[in-house]
């Protein structure tokens, strides 16, 4: 076990883990920031997407000893009020079905729009595609993506 | 108006403390109450809030509190009852509270996500819950005031006598106390305020900013964190060896029960390391282990010398077969898939001297409770069930199974547990939609009449892998369908349209083959057939003719069917789950190879509660059924799934889907379900598009590890 600090959503944490605990479970099993989820556990779906100095970054595969100073930001930590244009768009265009996958999907989408706040369809396409949505909400997710994008404008 | 209609006294037995707070509170983000007015906080609203029935309570705050009694996990339920009884209760939506019930018996029928059956079994009896509060409220105000309640109305949250309006907040402690009338008045669909309007999702904010809501995000101080490593299909455990795995830091225990290797630990983490240090030896159970090889030679040898049972037999097949002019014969196979839901199956079960408590994601808690009651030796009212939100189910947590194993170890290690299933768990641990495998004869006169049709279908612990009774039954003069199983120790479930998930596209493409062979158009085709189920019906028909040929002629005119030039369109319709769906695919050749554009989807499930809820289940159904017939297979060696996660376990991504076009057919009738319905059609749209531009007929799924479709990529239409 070792000591390790970080920096999450603004606030120093120090949790005692083994070095190889994923980001993840750090998040969920000894911080309670549940709204990053657990799905496929080897960086295939996107679930667990979170931002690492505000680039997507698939937590479940990120050893908690390879973070050392980065900011850490988590979909509790997105916006002060729940308000970013991104969690804005994903509730005027009601994306989510089971919900399960969209912190992943809106952490990914924001990073998206911060890097390249105009993104073409293809863009989207290609910034989103590596993330999974069982349900298919594929296409409320392009129409809140452009309309987030249209927002921050 | 509608005639009075009795009240089903189980389901409005009052409520005599009043609801408690929760968790697990919906609510209407972007609605929120002005801030220039009082601020009212959300506990206080549920503290406060009488109970009216099982359904709703309403607060003196003047807000409403709805219990959505089925699990949600997905299929929008949780905001469409609220709706519903919201309706007939004549409330402002702003001011509703959802809440999820938990398992209660007593109150509620059915606490049940399966076979889309919520909406048609309590449309009904959710419009009796918010219209029995209304009048009790009309009959406290007209106590109040001193008049008939004839003089009285409602509207948003009002009684209104002349220029005079009470609160529903400040009658609801009268009105709690008044009479529950045996018989109440529904309102008319013309005056309906809330359904048919799109009511955004009452979990938006909570699913968008990372707060607790599934099974998953369920932690208790206290509890110890259990996973299991399970046995191949028709193996047993011979030797464990859990010594590397104990001495990962954070395991506190392994155990064995049933042939499963359960680690102990405080966290995770530690759990999934641990998982992979265990050396255990298995052995067979009895005969071979089964790999797809083997089910590929099963399927040929009981469909060529299996004795089928008959499900349905109409007319003189053998005559009609061998009077025919033209015979066509085909087969069509699928494989088994997992489910998959994002969230993998986990449960948290706590059992104490007195009773169980058990928290976490089940499409059916009763059942839960059943099985916790009998591994325990309790009667089931001592079992608690809370559901939390499902992150997907797609009939996975219909089962118990993973409930069971939460309970055993809780009550083996005396202490709260919660299981958690990794995702090479999830894939290798069963319950999978069982592979099948079809084969269908059709008999054509010398006049292109179908005068003949066999099914005759192998499943896999499929149980009856037909549906008998449903299109193109009723419409044929000769006809006979059969069904065999093959029992295998690899486990099956219900997988979202459970049999029709692949049944509808083998035989909607079989349809398409007859049209060609019979050189008639598909639609003309489709329409013939159920002219003929209309004027002269063959045997029991199980399908409303009228609404079937509405859809089909819908979707042939909102695609402008036949009628483009430069794309290839594919038809596909199909009866499920008491809803009517008909899809257009449109696919063309771009460089030699057929690529997908867009789908239409026609869709009559009665009234539209929640436009966009429905939207939502016809697009989110068709993607799924388009997704696991194209892409995801999903093998076997020696009784494992070959597939151990996502990255060979193949989902469908965002730039596989085409345009999807959506329509409903507006026809008043009491709504039907909407979870299953949009996908049995969807495979079959496709594959008879894909035929239509590149004539490669795609008989088996996934169609793109087919020969047939090998050098194309009909993704990416861009």
């Amino acid at each position: 076990m070792a000591n390790y600090k970080l920096q999450i959503n603004g606030t120093n944490y120090e949790v005692d883990v083994e070095e190889d605990t994923p980001l993840l479970w750090v998040l969920r099993d000894n911080l309670g920031l549940v709204g990053t989820k657990y799905s496929c556990g080897v960086a295939q779906c996107g679930a667990c997407t979170v931002h690492v100095n505000g680039d997507a970054v698939r937590s479940c595969v990120l050893p908690v000893s390879a973070v050392k100073e980065d900011k850490i930001t988590t979909i509790e930590g997105l916006s002060e009020n729940g308000d970013h244009p991104v969690q804005q768009a994903w509730e005027e265009v009601d994306v989510a079905q089971c919900g399960y996958c969209q912190a992943g999907q809106i952490m990914t989408a924001a990073a998206l729009l911060k890097k390249n706040p105009s993104p073409s369809d293809e863009e989207i396409i290609t910034g989103m595609n590596a993330n999974i949505c069982r349900c298919g909400t594929y296409h409320r997710i392009k129409e809140a993506v452009k309309l987030a994008s249209a927002k921050t404008k | 108006m509608n005639k009075g209609l009795k009240t089903n006294r189980r389901d409005f037995l009052k409520i005599a403390a009043t609801a408690g707070g929760g968790l697990l509170i919906g609510f209407n983000w972007s609605s929120c109450d002005s801030p220039k007015m009082k601020v009212v906080s959300e506990e206080e609203i549920m503290n406060s809030a009488l109970g009216f029935n099982s359904y709703l309570s309403i607060s003196p705050t003047d807000h409403v509190v709805i219990y959505s009694p089925n699990p949600e996990l997905g299929q929008n339920i949780k905001t469409s009852f609220p709706m519903i009884v919201a309706e007939e209760l004549d409330v402002d939506w702003s001011k509703v509270r959802v809440k999820q019930a938990f398992l209660d018996t007593e109150k509620y029928d059915r606490q049940v996500t399966g076979g889309s059956g919520a909406m048609p079994h309590s449309w009904e009896r959710l419009r009796k819950a918010g219209a029995t509060a209304r009048q009790m409220l009309l009959q406290a105000a007209a106590n109040r005031l001193g008049v008939p309640v004839a003089d009285l109305r409602t509207e948003n949250g009002h009684v209104i006598h002349g220029s005079e309006k009470l609160t529903y907040g400040d009658l609801a402690n009268d009105a709690a106390l008044v009479p529950v009338p045996e018989e109440v008045t529904l309102k008319n669909r013309k005056d309906f305020k809330i359904i048919g309007t799109p009511i955004k999702n009452v979990d938006n904010r909570a699913m968008f900013t990372g707060q607790p809501l599934y099974g998953l995000d369920f932690y208790r101080e206290g509890m110890v964190h259990a996973m299991i490593q399970r046995p191949p299909f028709g193996m047993k455990i011979k030797s464990v060896d859990a010594a590397a795995a104990k001495e990962v830091k954070g395991v506190k225990d392994v155990v064995t029960f049933k042939d499963n290797v359960a680690i102990i630990g405080e966290s995770t983490w530690p759990l999934m390391k641990a998982k992979k240090r265990l050396k255990i030896q298995y052995e067979p159970i009895d005969g071979q282990l089964e790999s797809s090889e083997f089910h590929n030679r099963i399927f040929d040898e009981m469909l060529n010398t299996g004795k089928g049972e008959v499900k349905r037999e109409d007319g003189n097949v053998n005559a009609a077969f061998r009077s025919a002019a033209k015979v066509i014969k085909s087969e069509y196979q699928c494989p088994f898939l997992s489910h998959s839901p994002m969230e993998p199956m986990n449960f948290f079960a706590h059992v104490k001297a007195d009773g169980v408590e058990l928290i976490g994601p089940t499409q059916t808690p009763d059942r839960a409770r059943n099985a916790a009651a009998e591994i325990c030796g309790f009667s089931p009212d001592k079992v608690t069930v809370e559901m939390t939100r499902l992150g997907g189910g797609f009939g996975r947590r219909l089962r118990a199974d993973f409930v069971e194993e939460a309970v055993e170890l809780s009550k083996m290690l005396k202490a709260p547990v919660k299981l958690t299933w990794s995702r090479e768990d999830d894939l290798t641990g069963g319950a999978y939609r069982p592979a099948v495998k079809y084969r269908f004869e059709a008999a054509l006169d010398s006049d292109n009449n179908l005068i003949g049709y066999k099914l005759r279908g192998v499943g896999i612990n499929a149980g009856n892998c037909t549906r008998e009774n449903n299109f193109p039954s009723g419409s044929v003069d000769n006809l006979l369908v059969e069904s065999l199983e093959y029992k295998s120790p690899i486990t099956t479930n219900a997988w979202r349209a459970p049999i029709t998930n692949f049944l509808a596209f083998a035989e909607q493409s079989f349809l398409d083959e007859v049209a060609e062979a019979a050189g008639k158009d598909p639609v003309a085709l489709r329409l013939e057939l159920l002219d003929r189920a209309k004027k002269n019906p063959v045997g029991e028909i199980h399908y409303d003719v009228d609404r079937m040929r509405t859809v089909v002629e819908t979707a042939a005119e909102k695609s402008g069917w036949g009628k483009k030039s430069g794309v290839s369109q594919g038809f596909s319709v199909y009866f499920s789950h008491r809803s009517y769906v008909a899809q257009v695919a449109e696919a063309r050749m771009v460089n030699g190879a057929p690529k997908l554009d867009k789908i239409y989807a026609v869709t009559d499930c009665g009234i539209v509660v929640n436009p966009t809820g429905a939207d939502q289940q016809v697009r989110g159904g068709m993607v799924d059924g388009m997704g696991h017939a194209m892409y995801t297979n999903m093998t076997f060696t020696d009784g494992i799934a070959d597939q151990k996660n996502f990255d060979t376990y193949r989902l469908i991504k965002m730039n596989e889907i085409p345009e999807i076009e959506t329509h409903f057919i507006d026809n008043g009738i009491d709504p039907t379900g909407l979870g299953e319905p949009a996908l049995p059609p969807t495979g079959g749209a496709i594959a008879n598009a894909i035929y239509k531009a590149s004539g490669k007929r795609v008989r088996n799924q996934p169609f793109m590890e087919q020969e047939e479709m090998k050098n194309v990529n009909l993704g990416d239409p861009a």
